[in-house]
């Protein structure tokens, strides 16, 4: 009895530690998507037109109700973080639930996306596109790696800021110790980062 | 002492004014893309990527208000996938 109160007195806890943790992680996804950039952006200089045309395929307005539902729900987990602090248990799951349901639109979104291209022949390994030049389906290829390994990203999000909401539920997390909070909310806005230039380089530059 | 950095508490207000200018810059981006404008397009769509990553990075993902520390480490990768890009640019543009 006597061991286990010293041992939780001496419990060791180092938030700083975590978080520089968290973000030197995000450093290493950012290199990851950075190299895919690279070899998208060198792609296009030397298939200008190709991606020109295969870029014109993609919905626009899909692709901008994408970056709303993950600009929102960056905002709400940022929010989440605000509420914990100011002890409000109910609010900080609430904003947790709707960034996981906007995860969710989100994941939606894609998925009806993909498979109307799916639908339409357009996939690795397609007949279709092995008709087409090799820039198309450089396109393409690098459009289903990036946005999906970007899709992974947000299913991994939604499982980690679930079992946030479990701690924040059972008040292993709360407003003096809420660092896994905190690294949560980091690796979400880092999905909406790469989402901020996925966007415009896969939708918007034609 | 310990946990002197957590004490900053961002208000909620700052968090939508931020989400606002993010939407407006989506947008704008999204109007400056339907003209052709040729390159100036492509630069134009990733001047607001950059400006709305600076948002996200300073306020959402608190940059700002914690340690100098982690801001200088976060321009540090920034500068370096900008080098290898322009050294990889360089190369395939003068080879």
């Amino acid at each position: 009895m006597i061991m286990t109160d010293h041992a939780h007195i001496d419990e060791h806890r180092d938030d700083e530690g975590a978080k520089t943790g968290m973000w030197i992680f995000i450093f290493t996804e950012l290199l990851l998507f950075g190299g895919l950039f690279i070899v998208y952006s060198i792609y296009r200089y030397l298939n200008p037109m190709a991606f020109h045309l295969a870029a014109e395929e993609l919905d626009i307005f899909i692709g901008t109700a994408n970056t709303v539902i993950l600009l929102v729900s960056s905002m709400t987990i940022a929010m989440a973080v605000t509420s914990i602090q100011l002890k409000n248990k109910r609010l900080t799951l609430i904003l947790m639930g709707i960034t996981v349901c906007l995860a969710l639109a989100f994941m939606v979104n894609k998925y009806f996306e993909w498979s109307g291209k799916i639908s339409h022949g357009i996939f690795p390994g397609s007949e279709i596109l092995h008709q087409s030049s090799q820039g198309e389906i450089l396109f393409f290829g690098l459009y289903y790696a990036m946005t999906g390994l970007h899709a992974l990203h947000i299913i991994i999000g939604v499982a980690f800021i679930a079992y946030v909401m479990w701690l924040v539920k059972t008040e292993d997390v709360k407003h003096d110790d809420y660092v896994i909070l905190e690294n949560s909310a980091l690796y979400w806005h880092l999905v909406d980062l790469i989402w901020i230039f996925l966007f415009p380089l896969f939708y918007l530059i034609t | 002492m310990e946990n002197a950095q957590h004490t900053h508490i961002v208000k909620y207000k700052t968090f939508v004014v931020v989400l606002l200018l993010l939407l407006v810059f989506t947008f704008s981006s999204v109007a400056i893309t339907q003209y052709d404008l040729g390159v100036y397009s492509v630069t134009a769509a990733l001047i607001f990527a950059c400006l709305k990553s600076i948002l996200v990075l300073m306020y959402f993902m608190h940059l700002k208000f914690d340690k100098k520390f982690y801001t200088i480490m976060m321009a540090g990768i920034v500068l370096l996938i900008v080098s290898v890009i322009t050294i990889t640019f360089l190369d395939y543009l003068y080879r």
